[in-house]
């Protein structure tokens, strides 16, 4: 599975994407975002504030509740600031 | 129509494409975001984008602003990279037939713009450089077309 980053969230973990071996046990964006901090404390870090982390999955914004089984590609990143 | 892309736009231009070959078009409504120096605090402004994803949600909030007003034309101009105080940012333009739809549809597209479109701006000057915070009234004001939404079904 594919994921991004982008703005403070793909500097605090020092990368802009990664592809990745998410454990099946995984269903949703919120279990994703915990085991992602498990990785790392860069992640822990760009994740302390997670339920100001915005998500989406195949470049939709999804609720953290939402399940990624089949996904091809999920993105984190801040409130957006377009306009 | 809805772009997105590094090089500047000409509001003139882009009006006159809108209304080529067309007369049944009686209101037209502009709107330009551009850069603020802020008293100073910002020399550049830089703006960071999820390429694919802004297209997609630029064009599915200019189908729901087509699908709530009737609309001749709608444009939305976007801008990513590196931008100086002065420099425009975005455009949205709306035609109708009468300027009630293109007003509101208007600023609609800009509410939903500011709370959806992955856009990220990142600002520096004298005092270093920053992630913008996303602000309450940008989410208040794209939850009141919400409400408005509801009330009108």
């Amino acid at each position: 599975m594919r994921l991004l980053y982008f703005a403070w969230v793909k500097e605090k973990v020092g990368r802009a994407s990664e592809d990745v071996a998410v454990p099946e046990h995984i269903a949703t964006v919120a279990e994703l975002i915990v085991w992602l901090k498990s990785r790392g404390p860069e992640f822990a870090n760009a994740f302390e504030t997670q339920d100001v982390t915005r998500a989406a999955i195949d470049k939709s914004h999804v609720r953290h509740d939402t399940r990624i089984g089949g996904a091809r590609e999920i993105a984190f990143f801040p409130p957006v600031t377009g306009g | 129509m809805i772009r997105v892309q590094q090089e500047d736009f000409d509001i003139g231009a882009e009006i006159a494409k809108l209304k080529a070959d067309r007369t049944d078009i009686g209101a037209i409504v502009t709107f330009t975001g551009t850069v603020r120096d802020q008293d100073g605090a910002v020399e550049e402004m830089t703006l960071e984008h999820y390429p694919g994803m802004t297209e997609r949600e630029l064009s599915r909030i200019e189908a729901e602003a087509n699908a709530r007003w009737p609309l001749q034309a709608s444009l939305i101009v976007h801008r990513y990279g590196a931008l100086k105080p002065g420099d425009n940012i975005v455009l949205v333009v709306t035609a109708s037939e009468h300027r009630d739809a293109a007003f509101d549809a208007a600023k609609f597209l800009m509410d939903y713009l500011k709370t959806s479109a992955p856009f990220w701006k990142r600002e520096s000057g004298p005092g270093g450089s920053h992630w913008v915070d996303a602000s309450q009234s940008d989410t208040h004001a794209a939850a009141r077309w919400r409400k408005t939404k509801h009330a009108a079904e």
